[in-house]
């Protein structure tokens, strides 16, 4: 049994922050590296860049009678849930935030981005933007559950909700192995919730970009900066929670974190191209009749293995 | 922060709630109303829990507060679905009486 | 002293934001502020050292307020900030009620000859929380959870407008179910 992380003061607050930067941009770049290829193009690594000083020079764009406030707060409020993930997220020996809820506070943190894509897509006043808003919220009825059940996994098998304790808890086995339906359900949630690869249609070329529609420079710039840092928040959470915290040879810990979190967000920045968009109304039912009932049945042999075990 | 203080926002919490359930016309408003006065019902709950009597069973008595709270909620849903459904109305004056 | 500016930050936050609920325009702005009101709750039953059971209402009651604004404009489409509402009746008796109770309530909170503390709090108060559930009020949880399932069968049965007769045919014979929107699992 590893020794479980010690909180550190607030103070290195930014140093988690430009972390989560740093992992977030290297997804932007891999993105354009990949779009290039997928193009023809020999390399178009730039275009993240390009595209960033685009839109921080863009004039602002606003429609008639849109709900200024919301919008605002919609297009901030997921680079804000990014940010308040990774404050769980032990580093190694190190954790801003050793809450003994850390997996229900990531839970609640997830479903705010229900409200933040729909706010999003409201408060532009746009037909297109709204239908993308709603697309959002009918994945996310199928989604949110399965990944709830998903998290319970982990924090049965450590018999914790200190996300210190349950990376402690897999010295021996990592949670992936022996539960890989739930790891793989929480990544798809993952990747619902950034609003990304198979779960683009909010966001989707045929309503015009969707929730995206009526966004112009800095709001984009941070809606899109948001969506990248939530894949790279949730990699990161999959460290402690599937993949073994910081164990691993060689290297310290919290080098492994980052190795493990960066191997996972490239895993599913890869993805975007590889999975076809799933329809918000045909996924429902995989959702409540495919995902629900297997992550259950994870859970009852995660539970009667612990109990057993 | 002691009981007293503790109580007396949930008093405010409970009679804007009030305010509202009573002089809302819609459904889904009146919902909102009680939505707030059982919040200030949790907030009461746990203020009394920490402050007069902290064992681990009063806990409970907040988790009912929230089931009652879901209940209500999607209760709420289906009968504002059903009312508009058949009456294509959304006002509780029109749902005065008990025939469908 | 930090704990007191903090816990009154929120107490002012859940209680405007509260208000507000009945004050603006737009439905959105409506359920999302009542959202607020009750993060602000749930941040305050954190401080009081419930951290399960403000963490949850964090979670559950964001979810069910994005459930509600899509309601609202559901059921009373209306764009935002263009259509202002007021939805009042009865404000006559509504509010010198409400603030009756309040005077009441406050009175009671303030006057009570409320007991000391007895008893310390357990040192995990979320497995405290979890031991109780599953132990001496297993009978709470089991009542808790047929409740629930029977809100999900009246709640769908309720909000349901077509039947099995439909779906099936009235013999509930034909193979495929006649559905408008098709596709899904095993269709």
């Amino acid at each position: 049994m590893a020794e479980t992380p010690v909180a550190v003061s607030g103070g290195w607050a930014p140093l988690a922050a430009g972390l989560l930067g740093t992992l977030a941009v290297a997804a932007a770049l891999f993105d354009g590296a990949l779009a290039g290829r997928a193009a023809g193009a020999r390399s178009r690594m730039g275009r993240p860049v390009g595209e960033v000083a685009r839109l921080l020079r863009q004039r602002r764009r606003t429609t008639v009678a849109a709900d200024r406030l919301l919008w605002r707060i919609g297009g901030a409020g997921l680079l804000g849930m990014a940010l308040m993930i990774v404050t769980v997220v032990p580093l190694g020996r190190w954790t801003l935030f050793d809450l003994a809820v850390g997996v229900v506070w990531v839970n609640a943190l997830d479903v705010l981005a229900w409200a933040f894509v729909w706010l999003t897509g409201w408060g532009a006043n746009s037909a297109y933007a709204m239908v993308g808003g709603y697309r959002f919220l009918a994945h996310g009825l199928a989604y949110e559950l399965p990944l709830m059940f998903a998290l319970v996994a982990p924090a049965v098998a450590a018999s914790s909700l200190r996300v210190g304790e349950v990376a402690a808890a897999q010295q021996g086995l990592w949670f992936v192995v022996w539960m890989p339906v739930a790891f793989v359900v929480y990544c798809l949630g993952v990747v619902a919730m950034a609003v990304w690869g198979p779960f683009s249609p909010a966001v989707g070329r045929d309503v015009a970009g969707g929730v995206t529609a009526e966004l112009s420079g800095v709001d984009r710039l941070l809606f899109l900066a948001g969506r990248y840092a939530l894949l790279a928040a949730g990699a990161a959470f999959a460290v402690p929670m599937f993949l073994g915290g910081g164990s691993g040879p060689l290297l310290p810990a919290w080098a492994w974190v980052l190795v493990k979190a960066t191997a996972l967000l490239a895993g599913l920045v890869w993805l975007r191209r590889r999975m076809p968009a799933l329809r918000p109304d045909l996924f429902m039912e995989v959702g409540w009749l495919v995902l629900l009932p297997a992550v259950l049945l994870q859970d009852l042999l995660v539970a009667v293995i612990v109990i057993g075990g | 922060m002691t009981l007293r203080t503790v109580l007396l926002v949930a008093a405010a919490l409970i009679s804007v709630g009030l305010y509202g359930a009573l002089s809302q016309q819609v459904v889904v408003m009146v919902m909102m109303g009680l939505e707030l006065m059982l919040n200030g019902v949790i907030l009461a709950v746990a203020g009394l829990w920490w402050f007069c009597a902290p064992d681990p069973s009063g806990q409970v008595l907040l988790l009912v507060v929230l089931a009652a709270m879901t209940v209500e909620m999607a209760m709420g849903f289906a009968v504002a679905t059903s009312l508009h459904r058949i009456r294509r109305s959304d006002l509780t004056d029109t749902a005065a009486d008990l025939s469908g | 002293m930090l704990t007191h500016l903090v816990f009154w930050g929120l107490a002012v936050v859940a209680v405007l934001t509260g208000i507000a609920v009945f004050v603006v325009n737009s439905m959105a702005r409506a359920s999302y502020s009542l959202a607020l009101s009750f993060i602000a709750v749930g941040l305050q039953v954190l401080l009081l050292q419930q951290l399960y059971v403000g963490v949850l209402v964090i979670l559950m009651m964001v979810m069910e307020m994005t459930v509600m604004a899509v309601y609202m404009n559901m059921f009373m489409g209306m764009n935002p900030a263009m259509v202002s509402m007021n939805m009042v009746h009865g404000a006559r008796h509504a509010l010198p009620v409400s603030v009756g109770v309040f005077l009441l309530l406050a009175a009671g909170a303030l006057f009570a000859p409320w007991p000391s503390r007895r008893g310390s709090p357990p040192a995990d108060v979320t497995a405290a929380l979890g031991t109780e559930l599953m132990g001496p009020k297993m009978l709470t949880m089991a009542v808790v959870g047929v409740v629930m399932a029977a809100t999900i069968v009246s709640g769908v049965v309720l909000a349901a407008h077509r039947t099995r007769y439909d779906r099936l045919g009235d013999d509930l014979r034909r193979p495929r179910a006649a559905d408008p929107q098709p596709g899904g699992v095993g269709r």
